[in-house]
């Protein structure tokens, strides 16, 4: 366990060095065509100070910003407790030192993200898309899967790679725009004060202009890179928490096979951070393996049904070799060599819902989180109270009767 | 001058043996007190358990009218949960009141008023949910006696561990019927 997060921070330190490596090497190259051999330094230290102010930001409140441009609001026990008490569940089973923050995000596409620095301090979000359509067993393998993140440390360094990959996006993308209107206010000015070395500078550009366009591509290649191979193993934690990896297996099925509109407020930055991928095109999913924030599903699927032994790191590892053929995904001394058995599928009977159900049941859920009450009328009609109602009682629009709102303060 | 060497040596070499002892003997502290808190985290989610379950029984009992020996088993197992002492004694009552409560849930399966009822299911949601956390805590609180054990059998530790009295904890073995089934094999 902790041998898998020192490696996984190894790893990570690298990937941020190497972007670190793009971001300055941009600065240097777009300073010195923009001022010349002495800009360079100037180009340096605007690409770190962008680097410092957009690291501040998201060290300070970046969860907040990122909870609040998903439209994620927080709930308590009271409005959804069957997801506060899963969340609560696998903070046991992980051992976390503090209950993540829970969230749900208003819309119906079904996806879920964790985020904040540490253990210490996370939030879980899912959206109520997410809670209408998966069963008890299924919603808690993507609350364990999210778990994992927090727990291997993932979303630190999903943060942090986030930051790198705004900057160098937003240095580019200056440099483009400044390239712009330099040449058109000033192209005279500009060629006969740098006639000397016309040459070299004309060169310099070029490779600049190069740069800024394959600095953000190749940052995104490595960003990607990276968050796959959590994705992995944040499914392996997920299974190991559970003991159930056909929960997770079935809620990915449910997710893959989902025909809303994909998620409102998720970008080319926070996509990682979603337990699906967000922008999942349906049948367009040849698209090179290089740009996709998320594995296969399908392969994540037949990987988490191919564990028959356990639950256990070393047991997804085996299956991962065996689906896809490819080398192991973590040394041995990570995956550790602790025996976890699969439980028993727990007693429910999932009926599956009809689409109308499940769209009302999202509208349910998110009138909850707003505060609205619940009441049911004798005569069968369910009333749905908007928190500023006013007023000690109310009439049942189909009998007539009056109904007390006292008792609905005292939730069902 | 050779004997004030040697004095000097001796009295280093005793007082790195001291350090090593203190070391060793808060190390032990701190592992027994993982353990007690371990515990104390079973402790809760048990007493939520006992307290589901009046509840759970008086809303059931308008619904179930002619399963008494159901709800008795269940009270029964209860009361005997709650009066339990060691760690040994809890999980056998646990175990038992684990088994009467899956036995009734299975009951329950045969009234299906019951189960649309708004407050059943609530109570139920409860109850799974605690069951789960008292699997994913004891879980823990095993890791944690196995740890210790290890500890103040082992040497150099289980020499100060028996200067100073640690002794050994029960792990909580819960054996439900349920669970002494040999489990199912599935081929997909």
């Amino acid at each position: 366990m902790w041998e898998l997060i020192r490696t996984n921070r190894r790893n990570s330190i690298l990937l941020m060095v190497l972007m670190a490596a793009v971001l300055l090497s941009l600065g240097l190259l777009i300073g010195m065509a923009a001022l010349g051999r002495e800009g360079g330094l100037l180009g340096v230290a605007i690409a770190a100070g962008i680097w410092l102010i957009l690291a501040l930001v998201s060290f300070s409140s970046g969860d907040q910003i990122l909870l609040a441009a998903s439209d994620a609001k927080q709930v308590t026990h009271d409005v959804h407790p069957q997801l506060f008490n899963i969340v609560e569940e696998m903070k046991i089973a992980a051992g976390l030192p503090a209950m993540p923050k829970v969230y749900i995000i208003n819309d119906p596409a079904p996806n879920a993200f964790a985020t904040g620095r540490g253990p210490q301090s996370a939030s879980i979000a899912v959206t109520a898309g997410l809670l209408a359509r998966l069963n008890r067993d299924e919603l808690q393998g993507v609350v364990a899967h999210e778990m994992s993140h927090i727990l291997h440390r993932d979303i630190l360094y999903v943060t942090l790679a986030g930051i790198m990959l705004g900057s160098i996006a937003l240095l580019s993308q200056v440099f483009m725009r400044g390239m712009f209107y330099h040449s058109m206010g000033s192209r005279r000015r500009y060629s006969s004060d740098s006639r000397g070395g016309g040459q070299a500078q004309l060169i310099l550009f070029a490779v600049t202009i190069l740069a800024a366009i394959l600095a953000p591509i190749l940052a995104q290649l490595l960003y990607f890179a990276l968050s796959r191979r959590r994705e992995y193993m944040a499914d392996a934690g997920g299974a190991r928490l559970t003991r159930y990896p056909e929960g997770l297996a079935s809620a990915l099925e449910k997710i893959a096979g989902d025909p809303s509109p994909q998620l409102a407020t998720a970008n080319d930055i926070t996509a990682p951070m979603y337990f699906a991928n967000p922008f999942k095109k349906r049948g367009k999913r040849t698209l090179s393996d290089l740009t996709s924030t998320h594995p296969p599903v399908s392969e994540r699927i037949r990987i988490l049904r191919s564990m028959g032994h356990g639950a256990s790191y070393r047991d997804y590892a085996q299956a991962y070799t065996a689906v896809t053929h490819s080398k192991n995904l973590m040394s041995a001394a990570a995956l550790g060599t602790e025996e976890v058995a699969i439980r028993q599928k727990q007693g429910e009977s999932a009926e599956p819902q009809r689409a109308e159900k499940q769209i009302h049941e999202i509208g349910d859920i998110m009138r909850r989180v707003n505060g609205f009450a619940f009441l049911t009328c004798p005569c069968g009609l369910k009333l749905k109270v908007p928190p500023n109602f006013q007023g000690d009682a109310i009439q049942c629009p189909r009998c007539k009767r009056p109904l007390p709102l006292r008792s609905l303060r005292t939730p069902t | 001058m050779a004997g004030l060497v040697a004095l000097i040596v001796v009295l280093a070499i005793l007082g790195l043996v001291v350090l090593v002892l203190i070391g060793i003997y808060n190390s032990l502290v701190g592992s027994r007190n993982q353990v007690d808190n371990a515990w104390a985290q079973i402790d809760v989610q048990l007493k939520r358990r006992h307290d589901l379950i009046p509840n759970l029984v008086e809303t059931a009992k308008g619904y179930m009218k002619h399963e008494r020996e159901t709800f008795e088993s269940i009270t029964k197992a209860r009361s005997a949960a709650m009066g339990a002492k060691t760690v040994a004694e809890t999980a056998q009552a646990e175990g038992q009141l684990a088994d009467a409560l899956s036995k009734f849930m299975l009951v329950v399966e045969n009234y299906p008023e019951l189960k649309a009822n708004q407050n059943f299911l609530a109570l139920q949601e409860e109850l799974t949910s605690t069951e789960n956390k008292i699997a994913f805590s004891r879980q823990n609180y095993n890791d944690q006696v196995l740890f210790y054990n290890n500890r103040i059998q082992m040497f150099p530790s289980n020499v100060v561990a028996g200067m100073f009295a640690f002794t050994k904890r029960d792990f909580f073995q819960v054996e439900t019927a349920l669970e002494r089934e040999p489990p199912k094999v599935t081929f997909s």
